[in-house]
């Protein structure tokens, strides 16, 4: 493995920057906020960027480790710290229920995902599970409320997460990966075992989903099962991932940056101009850039981490 | 051992049907290692899916396909790729957005089975006249290119059986003396090969027996020079061949 220092240095920069935040600045939920989503876009950058796969539905997993956090502490007694297990087991599990999706590619795969997760969504939230999931009337978890320690643990899943994706950029394995994005009979004749690869994408992909959706649940402890299978957090990942340019490690921190940057700025206040705003941006870039802001560079012949 | 089960490649009755055509129908032959073999005849005949069923893209429906004495029929590709097996494909599918070099490392990197020496990289694109290319998009590359990145894709994986799915088609004249010259060079190395190709002129150069197939049957075996003077042959090629 020949690691790109460019990587390295990029993701220990933003890990850092997150981490020294909440001592300069105290609107903390805000900056837990982007935390979220640059580890969440990340997540789905594995399985989109690597494999090719879009999961529309990759707010199914988070659903499922914010669910697995609250039961483990609602129903179980659990600590925070082996919740959050609770939280990635769930999600891994469901991504080993859905695998059968693996078998649909493009936009069928990116609908059946969705479909998925309105389907866990619907489970959750119905009325004769209240016993176990509060149903429709949410959950609260004020019993383990530590929103500084919650945040920590965000920026050390997100550093996890960076590490991941590095990897995968300067590795073989994320090599292999990228073949079969490109083409699965080729990838086979190249000896690569394209339903293995791609379900250990799939699932590490999952994974990260389910962790930030635990440590959300943590962090917010009071939620519903709309806030935590809301369609908009899909949306964001995807959008940001894409915006930026998948594959790489900047394309989903830019996408991030810019995009939620700007939602924060104006998306509360005046949100007709953040959606004209926001609209503009992404069929431009549709249209001009479909492979995100990085390749703007990339295409150029620069190296981007 | 009787001498046919020492066979690198024994293809055994294979019958392959899609819906209610059959594709191939009852295919058999044998390949040694050393050995070039082509594999001619019409368009639809079942020369492609003929490979297709080697290299393990569909499985066969019936019939055996035995690789060093053990049936391989239904494996998966990643598997026939380490034992061994690999080809090139019609349509060259390189993978587009990675480099030369790294489209060849990847097949040396997994396809390259136990038992087997991994091969130079350097000298293999070199020796495909593919090194000044290294650093490039697979994407970036002409047709004549990508196709020879498909053959060095292949032999990436240091195979003992390599089949050729109409490599030489839209190669100049130059191009296709040295790819027949390469393709003579592996088979000297103790490479098996089995040629698919349409060019009279290059099977004649590379291989040393050839099967015509029609309509999913081998109508002959032999030499090429044998099977210009076949009946049967020329009317399948010459006219007549559905009447």
């Amino acid at each position: 493995m020949k690691l790109r220092v460019g990587d390295a240095v990029l993701a220990a920069a933003v890990v850092a920057l997150m981490a020294v935040l909440p001592s300069v600045y105290s609107n903390e939920l805000l900056l837990f906020n982007f935390v979220m989503f640059l580890t969440l876009s990340q997540g789905l950058n594995i399985l989109y960027g690597f494999t090719g796969y879009l999961p529309f539905g990759y707010v199914g997993f988070f659903g499922a480790g914010a669910y697995g956090f609250a039961i483990a502490v609602m129903n179980y007694g659990a600590g925070p710290l082996p919740a959050m297990l609770i939280a990635a087991a769930a999600a891994v599990i469901l991504a080993l229920v859905l695998m059968p999706l693996l078998r649909l590619s493009g936009a069928y795969f990116a609908i059946a995902s969705l479909a998925a997760a309105q389907a866990v969504y619907q489970v959750i939230s119905n009325p004769a599970l209240e016993q176990v999931t509060k149903g429709p009337y949410g959950v609260s978890l004020t019993g383990v409320f530590a929103p500084r320690l919650s945040y920590y643990v965000a920026v050390g899943i997100m550093a996890g997460t960076f590490a991941l994706v590095v990897w995968l950029r300067n590795s073989r394995f994320g090599l292999a990966l990228q073949a079969i994005r490109e083409d699965t009979v080729s990838a086979g004749m190249a000896g690569v075992s394209v339903v293995r690869f791609r379900t250990v994408a799939w699932l590490l992909s999952a994974l990260v989903a389910g962790l930030v959706g635990g440590v959300f649940a943590w962090h917010i402890s009071v939620f519903y099962p709309d806030t935590a299978f809301d369609v908009g957090i899909s949306i964001f990942a995807t959008v940001f991932t894409l915006f930026g340019g998948a594959t790489t490690l900047t394309g989903p921190l830019l996408g991030v940056a810019i995009l939620y940057g700007v939602y924060n700025a104006i998306g509360i206040t005046v949100p007709q101009y953040f959606q004209l705003i926001y609209g503009t941006l992404i069929v431009g870039l549709v249209m001009f850039l479909p492979n995100g802001l990085v390749s703007l560079l990339t295409r150029r012949g620069i190296r981007v981490p | 051992m009787s001498h046919s089960a020492a066979n690198l490649l024994r293809v055994e009755q294979v019958v392959k049907r899609f819906g209610g055509f059959r594709a191939l129908d009852g295919v058999s032959f044998h390949l040694d290692p050393g050995e070039v073999l082509g594999l001619v005849g019409p368009n639809g005949s079942g020369k492609t899916t003929c490979i297709n069923v080697i290299s393990g893209l569909y499985p066969p429906d019936g019939g055996a396909v035995m690789f060093e004495g053990r049936p391989i029929g239904g494996m998966p590709m990643h598997m026939l790729a380490r034992r061994g097996i690999n080809r090139t494909f019609q349509s060259p599918k390189p993978f587009l957005s990675l480099t030369v070099r790294e489209n060849v490392e990847i097949a040396a990197a997994y396809g390259h089975g136990p038992g087997r020496a991994a091969p130079d990289l350097r000298a293999l694109l070199a020796s495909l006249e593919l090194d000044g290319l290294a650093e490039r998009a697979a994407g970036d590359l002409n047709s004549a290119q990508q196709k020879t990145l498909d053959l060095a894709r292949a032999l990436a994986t240091a195979p003992r059986l390599l089949l050729v799915d109409e490599l030489a088609a839209g190669l100049n004249p130059a191009e296709l003396l040295r790819m027949a010259e390469r393709l003579r060079a592996l088979a000297a190395d103790g490479m098996a090969l089995l040629v698919v190709e349409h060019l009279m002129g290059f099977i004649d150069r590379v291989t040393d027996r050839v099967i015509v197939m029609n309509a999913g049957k081998e109508i002959f075996e032999g030499t090429l020079a044998t099977a210009t003077r076949d009946p049967e042959v020329i009317r399948v090629f010459l006219g007549g061949a559905h009447g």
